[in-house]
């Protein structure tokens, strides 16, 4: 894919603090890059600063394809903008969707055609002739993605566009959402803090933290393989355990963790001192010792501290000797009769094991 | 209640009849009054936007000022335009003193830093982010501004109403820098003054009623403006 938008160098301050300070960062015509990370990482701010809502403090922001912008008009003429809040303005659904157009200078029978094409695909036509101030969370926010969309951008900025919707709402609108980019061409950068609607809409993940890109790659590749602890714990890998590499061999680590030894697929030189970071969803829970002889090498034996329902599945906490979380079934739970205080079994595949170093971190 | 009543009963005959200083003095008063309250909004408004959007030193020492003038006394603005106006006055010049222009002015002073305070508050009330969202979707810098005007407008209405109302009710300023002189600077509230000075009780009455009823009327169609986007919106929910 071609590039679409490429920054440099990009920093930005408030007073003396820098919320944000990105060496390099490719956007590529047409994909979907999800800005992930915790609130206050500076994802907003990069998402102003795209939009030239704000001046930053230093680096620069080119759009690279097409022809090159004519000042900060034409730059916010070329993308739009959809925030957490709906932030629709007074008066109607058609007037909302209908002000980018407007203030473009767009002919009146264009601006009705496109308003009421938009307002179809999104499932709001119904609600044109109402008021804005009176719909409910989910209408406003399809009222603003249509606001957003009715301008065919070249660059759509989501910006949380979902964390003011209650559940069911929310999955509705992430599944038009995904149906609505599988079909535009549109670049779109979508900053969410939730990993779910990354792994859904995007193409590739930036994760961002104190202001800085820690890594980018596709979802699976962030979510599997993630570069640091926080990233890890953001991802969802319940499973931060402090090890030292013991040995090294054919592909295969073997590490200490509090006396256990794990084995993991891992580079040809680990650091001595490593994370090992499994995925609770990795981990299975047995009564008996089994699966010795089919390819899964860490196997412990363990005690059963909590169990958590977490309505879809269990978590459960285990004692081996370090504590090992693991998410289990319903139905595996009831068939095994799951008690805290059991003695189980747990074992993952080193494949299932993912190393990064904590080379220069203390203890 | 005799007075009362009997008040009532001339208001009614001095309007039906057309009487000469109830016309004159009305007219007047809209005049001066409507002449102040639009030269106010016309440098008000900018002004208040200027402060709500911008930010500069001394910004807030800004505002205090204009706050502090919501509350001016009328007379002591008309006595320092007065001391400006005066022959011997920084503007005696302009021979403005004892015209209808002077007393404009002086009601600019009361009626503006109205329109400022409340206009600043107006924008502020907004949600700061939907400067940010007309800009993103592709407005200029003055359509965004006229966007958070119309969005302020129930805000702005209440400067209107409040500048109106402090101006044509007032007496204070008027009276000294316009003088009452009759079929040039009289207007319904110096007019009033002069009556009661004179025991003509009945003809004042008759002429509050009419100062009353311009008032009201013209708070009356500013609200009803005003009132209008909320009326769409309690029928809806």
């Amino acid at each position: 894919m071609a590039p679409y938008l490429v920054i440099k160098d990009l920093v930005m301050h408030y007073g003396t603090t820098t919320v944000l300070d990105i060496k390099e960062l490719t956007v590529n015509q047409g994909e979907v890059l999800a800005v992930i990370g915790p609130n206050g990482s500076g994802k907003s701010t990069l998402l102003r600063l795209i939009a030239h809502l704000e001046k930053r403090s230093n680096g620069s922001i080119e759009f690279v394809a097409g022809e090159k912008p004519e000042g900060e008009l034409d730059i916010r003429r070329r993308l739009a903008f959809v925030f957490q809040e709906s932030l629709l303005f007074s008066g109607t659904v058609f007037d909302n969707i209908a002000y980018g157009l407007k203030v473009r200078k767009t002919g009146r029978s264009e601006i009705e055609q496109k308003v009421l094409a938009i307002a179809e695909t999104l499932g709001i036509a119904h609600l044109l002739t109402r008021s804005a101030q009176s719909l409910s969370g989910g209408e406003a926010q399809r009222s603003s993605l249509a606001r957003a969309l009715v301008l065919e951008p070249e660059l759509l900025l989501l910006d949380e566009p979902m964390a003011s919707l209650d559940p069911p709402t929310r999955e509705s609108f992430l599944v038009d959402l995904y149906e609505i980019l599988e079909k535009l061409n549109t670049t779109v950068i979508y900053v969410t803090h939730e990993l779910t609607e990354a792994m859904i809409l995007a193409d590739r993940c930036a994760f961002i933290d104190a202001g800085v890109i820690q890594q980018i790659g596709s979802p699976r590749e962030v979510t599997a393989s993630p570069a640091t602890r926080g990233i890890a714990d953001f991802v969802g890998v319940r499973n931060i355990l402090k090890g030292r590499t013991v040995a090294r061999a054919n592909g295969l680590v073997r590490i200490k963790v509090n006396g256990a030894e794990v084995e993991a697929i891992g580079p040809d030189n680990p650091s001595d001192k490593v994370w090992v970071l499994i995925r609770p969803e990795n981990v299975t829970i047995t009564l008996a010792k089994t699966g010795t002889g089919s390819g899964v090498r860490n196997h412990f034996s363990g005690t059963v501290t909590t169990i958590l329902d977490l309505g879809v599945f269990y978590r459960a906490i285990l004692d081996c000797g370090f504590p090992l979380v693991a998410f289990i079934t319903k139905r595996s739970v009831e068939d095994m009769g799951l008690t805290v205080g059991q003695k189980v079994w747990a074992s993952f595949k080193a494949t299932g094991v993912h190393i990064i170093s904590r080379e220069g971190e203390h203890g | 209640m005799e007075l009362l009543i009997d008040g009532l009963k001339q208001a009614f005959i001095l309007i039906v009849t057309g009487d000469s200083l109830v016309v004159e003095a009305t007219l007047r008063s809209l005049e001066t009054s409507g002449s102040a309250i639009v030269i106010s909004l016309v440098l008000g408004i900018p002004i208040g936007l200027l402060l709500a959007l911008t930010r500069f030193p001394g910004r807030s020492f800004v505002v205090a000022l204009f706050n502090a003038g919501m509350g001016l006394p009328p007379v002591v603005v008309g006595l320092f335009v007065a001391l400006f106006l005066w022959r011997s006055g920084v503007l005696g010049f302009m021979g403005l003193m004892y015209t209808l222009s002077a007393m404009v002015i002086a009601q600019v002073i009361i009626a503006m830093p109205l329109v400022t305070g409340l206009t600043v508050s107006a924008i502020q009330q907004l949600n700061p982010k939907l400067r940010l969202q007309s800009l993103a979707l592709g407005a200029t810098k003055s359509q965004m501004v006229f966007t958070l005007i119309k969005e302020a407008k129930l805000t702005a209405l209440a400067a209107v109403i409040a500048g109106f109302g402090a101006v044509i009710s007032e007496v204070g300023a008027v009276m000294m820098v316009g003088g009452n002189i009759s079929g040039q600077t009289r207007v319904l509230t110096t007019a009033i003054v002069e009556l009661v000075g004179k025991g003509d009780f009945s003809r004042a009455m008759a002429l509050s009623f009419i100062l009353l009823a311009v008032t009201f009327a013209a708070t009356y169609a500013l609200t009803h403006y005003q009132q209008k986007g909320t009326a769409i919106w309690r029928r809806i929910s």
